[in-house]
């Protein structure tokens, strides 16, 4: 099989932003929470890879602890929506046509009537900010992305003669659902989680920008860029960083999952081997 | 002099060669029959004439169209010819026509950017051409979409578009496969009317040896990329000389051996079977209307016993399939299989399966892609519940199922796009045996296979029938294929069962109307 | 078609009734006394006693929920508890920044993504095409407000063709769309290159479709196929498409507004926030919401116009 090269792109740009991520858990060049006023935005350079911010934290530390926020904000809020919408999406489509299938694509409806904004606006206004806001606004979110896509998926496969071999086999819905349609939906699923994984980190770093989600002293990208706007035409570094990591992240996830549909797509592929 | 000449043409796309040196001739007002199985690269030569080609086509040899070089051509002087001097209609009339554009209009396009006629005139000639191949205006509106006509009438509307700058050749790929047997006698019988009131060049681009010999003046056969054969119908059809087209006209009028006899007691009773399905609304508030698919159906299969059911899309055989299998609910009547109800509350459907399984028509679709075939074989032993074999003994009942359809036990561990379609409804076949049922009901099982290999399915069935003593429920619209293989048919039209009889008897001597008029629309080449 | 209007309307109000009613239930009972966290912990029994007359809380919940639908349904939005104002005017007030915007930077996006997705499509594989997907693809991954800066450094910081934030009101219609403008574009290439993605990836596929040959099989040339039959086929996902960017573009525009200190709804919901002012924060989601619903029933509507097969078969 080919190797798109969009896909090594996409993988090697992916996975280097996880390995910063991990790397922040045991090592950062400097102490992101110390702060040293008389070393404030300095540019980039031997002692400072990426320079300093205006309250002297070095730049790169900040943006690898950045990078674990967020792909933890990320990857729960991309897996509350799969582990809630994808069963949702599955007895949907078993049941299609019923009240219940009625009810859980009203409700999808009703929830893409609430951008994943307002819902941390929501959030946020009763609770007060936090990083578990944004994720929670995020899940939400993704809740209907996945059931919905899910439920399409399935029910084109549900019209198909070989589910209909597996009645004559006796299987029920449930049984069916799980031996016979995820399988087959599962690499749209694992493509379209990639997608939703990239959008949940430019998500974040949206609400970490206008303050609806991680809050100091807890380093995020979005605040980053917050924090950076004043001062971004004395130090231009300090707001060019953070968005290049966000641009290069979110950029090679996007390229993952694009290789991975060309991958899995049955147009793309070969014949019988 | 010949209107289309094509000589020595290659193609191939990609690496992958489709045309390996065609030769063939049309006169002036000719129809030729371009005959061949899947793959065999008939549709390719036809649209080498019009020069539409896939990308990545390379095209080498001779091409001349009325006197004209169309391998030298350039694609203006082809966009000139298309549409104008030579008309196209293709195979699938539900997805050929745009379906966000008036009939009326899309017909008047050809003429509007072939000819300076206005908006109107165009019209006019859509409106006289659309009457020509039977679509009056007060009867289908002009104005209406694609999606409000039936099959048939979208394929008249092709027709309309590809011939009403009279073009001096048409060619037709396929055009009536995709259509019911009464339906395909009435477009063929409009072509046959427009060739000749015309004088147009027809080249009829089939599968159906049975199409072309009712059809043709001439024949083109053609295998693997090649013409194997060329001559008039006669000669082609009764005295072939090609040992491809011997084997094609063998297959398709073979009829399989079989034992008769061995018939037992009532297996299945279907009795008063009615099936109504809901309409959408027609008013906001009013109540749901309903169709009836099936109507009052009644009818008994003997224990060993090959019965066909025969009837036209929408006439309900496949609901009444399902219902019998236990896979839809009834409204009315019931089933019983062995003196067991079907649709009895509870899991009875999940007792009866055990003697009764399905084949599936499109060897494509009734597989999961995921599953190795061994396992998609075993499937219907889920049915046994604690009682299914396991480890070695399901390996034995697997390879036996597989060796029984002549597939190699081996290939099990194999996905199924590793499979010929042939090869694919072996293993359907293999899995409906598996368990060992009393009756297997086919739906149209053999009709999206090729000729050649449908004969030797054919004759598996026939085979498997008269050595493990199963019966079989045949539902069909090819009468050919339930003339070869049932003992008694079933003739279903409007939910409701016309006339049932010994086969021969019924395709002999149809006494109802409906199936008067099938039997005389079925194509046939004289055996 | 009447009766097809008459559903989707139906289904429209029921979608804003339940979208009302989740607002209510988050923000009036969920915090338990909207009056007491309003006004924090330390405060006098008369002061939440007063508020708690004018919010109304002492009425039974049914009763305060359909006072809030009847009161909107005649544009009575309640009085602002921090700006003492009624929130109808200024939501108003705020609504001529935030649609404006919007549609500005809708418009842009439809401008730029439509000519490049029909080039990338119809030059498939080509050079053109090759280059487009590359910078949609990171276009895509751009985040907006990020680019604001960007476009501040580069445009009002070091070029001075543009202020760097700031609106000066509607008074003058052309300092007022010179303000939008960087805030347009920011807003607007993001969602272009997703927009223009989309046309392509359409247009391909129906480029592919059996109609287009046997347009060919007429004689269209392969632009007339394309621009006669293909392209409109092609714009049913992309209204899809363009219908949630609105409803994207009008939410993210309160993130682009930050940056650009416009007076639009969204600083309205983040000074509303900060002031627990929860009147303003429901009418806000209220109003962001109701636009989402009803441009995606416009967005229906759109479907039904482009496509005869959603219509009702004429009598």
């Amino acid at each position: 099989m080919r190797v798109a090269p969009s896909l090594i792109i996409g993988a090697v740009l992916s996975l280097a932003f996880v390995v910063m991520a991990l790397v922040s858990l045991v090592w950062t060049p400097f102490d992101v929470t110390a702060l040293a006023v008389g070393n404030r935005l300095v540019p980039p350079g031997d002692a400072h890879w990426l320079g300093t911010d205006h309250f002297g934290r070095d730049i790169f530390s900040m943006i690898l602890v950045g990078a674990r926020t967020s792909i933890a904000v990320a990857l729960v809020a991309v897996g509350v929506g799969m582990v809630i919408g994808v069963p949702l999406g599955l007895t949907a489509a078993s049941r299609a046509g019923s009240w219940f299938d009625d009810l859980i694509m009203r409700g999808n409806d009703l929830v893409f009537a609430f951008p994943a904004l307002i819902i941390a606006i929501l959030i946020t206004a009763i609770f007060g900010p936090g990083a578990i806001n944004a994720i929670i606004a995020i899940g939400i979110f993704n809740i209907p992305v996945f059931a919905r896509l899910t439920r399409g998926a399935a029910l084109s496969l549900w019209t198909r003669d070989f589910i209909l071999a597996a009645r004559l086999a006796g299987k029920g819905r449930a049984r069916i659902s799980l031996e016979h349609i995820l399988p087959n939906v599962s690499n749209t699923l694992l493509v379209q989680a990639t997608i939703q994984f990239s959008l949940a980190i430019l998500a974040e770093a949206g609400l970490a920008y206008v303050g609806l989600g991680a809050q100091p002293p807890v380093p995020s990208w979005g605040r980053m860029l917050a924090e950076a706007q004043t001062m971004i035409a004395l130090a231009p570094h300090v707001a060019l960083v953070p968005g290049l990591a966000i641009v290069s992240t979110v950029l090679g996830l996007n390229l993952f999952g694009d290789g991975l549909r060309d991958l899995f797509d049955p147009r793309l592929q070969r014949g019988p081997a | 002099m010949s209107l289309v000449t094509v000589e020595g043409v290659t193609l191939s796309i990609g690496d992958t060669p489709v045309l390996n040196g065609v030769s063939l001739e049309i006169a002036p007002g000719e129809v030729l029959g371009l005959v061949g199985e899947s793959g065999s690269g008939k549709s390719m030569t036809a649209l080498s004439v019009l020069k539409l080609l896939p990308v990545g086509a390379r095209v080498a040899g001779q091409i001349a169209f009325d006197g004209r070089d169309i391998i030298a051509a350039s694609e203006r002087e082809m966009v000139a010819l298309r549409g104008d001097e030579i008309g196209m209609i293709f195979q699938e009339p539900m997805t050929a026509l745009n379906p966000l554009m008036t009939i009326g209009d899309q017909v008047a396009e050809t003429a509007r950017i072939h000819t300076r006629v206005g908006r109107s005139e165009a019209r006019a000639l859509a409106k006289a051409m659309l009457e020509r191949v039977g679509l009056p205006h007060d009867r289908i509106a002009h104005t209406r979409y694609p999606h409000e006509l039936s099959g048939g009438q979208r394929q008249r509307v092709g027709i309309a578009m590809a011939v009403v700058l009279r073009p001096k050749l048409l060619i037709a790929d396929e055009p009536t496969t995709a259509l019911d047997v009464t339906t395909q006698a009435q477009i063929l019988d409009l072509l046959r009317g427009l060739v000749r009131d015309e004088g147009m060049a027809l080249m009829l681009i089939t599968h159906d040896l049975a199409v072309v010999a009712g059809m043709a003046d001439s024949i083109a056969v053609m295998d693997k990329g090649v013409v194997v054969e060329r001559g008039t119908v006669l000669e082609v059809l009764q005295a072939p000389r090609n040992a491809y087209t011997k084997k094609l006209i063998a297959a398709s009028t073979h009829v399989p051996v079989r034992q008769r006899g061995k018939q037992g007691g009532a297996l299945l009773e279907v009795e008063g079977l009615c099936k109504d399905y809901a309409l959408p609304r027609t008013s906001l508030f009013g109540p749901h209307e309903t169709m009836r698919a099936v109507d009052h159906v009644s009818f008994t299969i003997k224990a060993g016993e090959s019965v066909g059911l025969v009837g036209e899309s929408g006439s309900g055989k496949s609901t009444l399939a399902r219902a019998i299998l236990g896979l839809e609910t009834v409204t009315a009547g019931h089933v019983l299989l062995k003196g067991q109800a079907v649709h009895a509350a509870g899991r009875a459907a999940f007792a009866t399966l055990r003697d009764m399984q399905m084949v599936f028509q499109d060897p494509y679709g009734s597989f999961d892609p995921r599953q190795k075939v061994g396992r998609l074989v075993a499937e219907p032993l889920h049915l046994l519940g604690s009682g299914a074999p396991k480890g070695a003994a399901l390996e034995g009942r697997v390879d036996s199922a597989l060796k029984a359809v002549g597939i190699e036990p081996g290939m099990a561990d194999r996905y199924i796009h590793e499979f010929s379609g042939g090869q694919r409804q072996r293993i359907a076949i293999a899995r409906a045996l598996i368990i060992e049922p009393a009756l297997i009901v086919l739906d149209e099982a053999v009709s999206a296979i090729d000729v050649s290999v449908r004969a030797q399915i054919l004759d598996l069935l026939a085979d498997l029938g008269d050595r493990l003593g199963h019966a079989y429920l045949f539902i069909s619209h090819d009468l050919g294929v339930v003339r070869a293989i049932t003992d008694r048919v079933l003739v279903m039209a409007g939910g409701k069962i016309v006339e049932a009889g010994p086969t021969a008897d019924v395709l002999e001597r149809p006494a109802h109307a409906y199936t008067k008029t099938l039997v005389a629309a079925a194509p046939r080449l004289a055996g | 078609m009447t009766r097809f209007l008459l559903c989707r309307t139906i289904s429209l109000l029921a979608s804003l009734l339940v979208a009302s009613l989740v607002i209510f239930l988050v923000l009036e009972v969920l915090p338990g006394d909207p009056a007491r966290f309003m006004l924090g912990l330390n405060t006098s029994p008369e002061a939440l006693a007063a508020l708690r007359e004018q919010l109304g809380l002492t009425a039974p919940l049914p009763a305060r929920y359909l006072g809030w639908l009847a009161g909107m349904a005649v544009g009575d939005f309640g009085i602002s508890y921090t700006y003492r104002v009624p929130v109808a005017d200024l939501i108003v007030e705020r609504l001529w920044v935030s649609l404006p915007l919007a549609l500005y930077a809708l418009t842009l996006s439809t401008l730029i993504a439509i000519p490049v997705g029909v080039l990338a499509a119809a030059n498939r594989n080509g050079l053109i095409d090759f280059s487009a997907m590359g910078l949609t693809q990171i276009g895509i991954a751009l985040p907006n407000f990020w680019f604001a800066m960007l476009l501040v450094l580069a445009f009002a910081v070091n070029l001075r063709w543009f202020s760097s934030g700031g609106f000066p009101g509607w008074q003058d219609p052309g300092a007022a769309v010179r303000a939008l403008t960087l805030p347009a574009i920011a807003l607007a290439l993001p969602q272009a290159s997703i927009l223009a993605r989309v046309m392509r990836s359409s247009l391909i596929d129906t480029l592919d479709e059996d109609y287009v040959r046997t347009a060919r099989a007429k004689g269209l040339t392969r632009g007339q196929a394309l621009w006669r039959h293909a392209l409109r086929n092609a714009l049913i996902p992309v209204v899809t498409i363009m219908g949630l960017q609105f409803s994207f573009l009008l939410a993210g525009a309160i993130i682009i507004e930050n940056v650009f200190y416009l007076p639009g709804l969204g600083r309205l919901a983040f000074q509303a926030i900060s002031a627990r002012d929860l009147i303003v924060v429901r009418s806000v989601v209220m109003i962001l919401v109701f636009a989402v619903i009803t441009i995606t029933f416009l967005v229906d509507i759109a479907y039904a116009l482009i496509d005869p097969r959603l219509r009702r078969r004429a009598p």
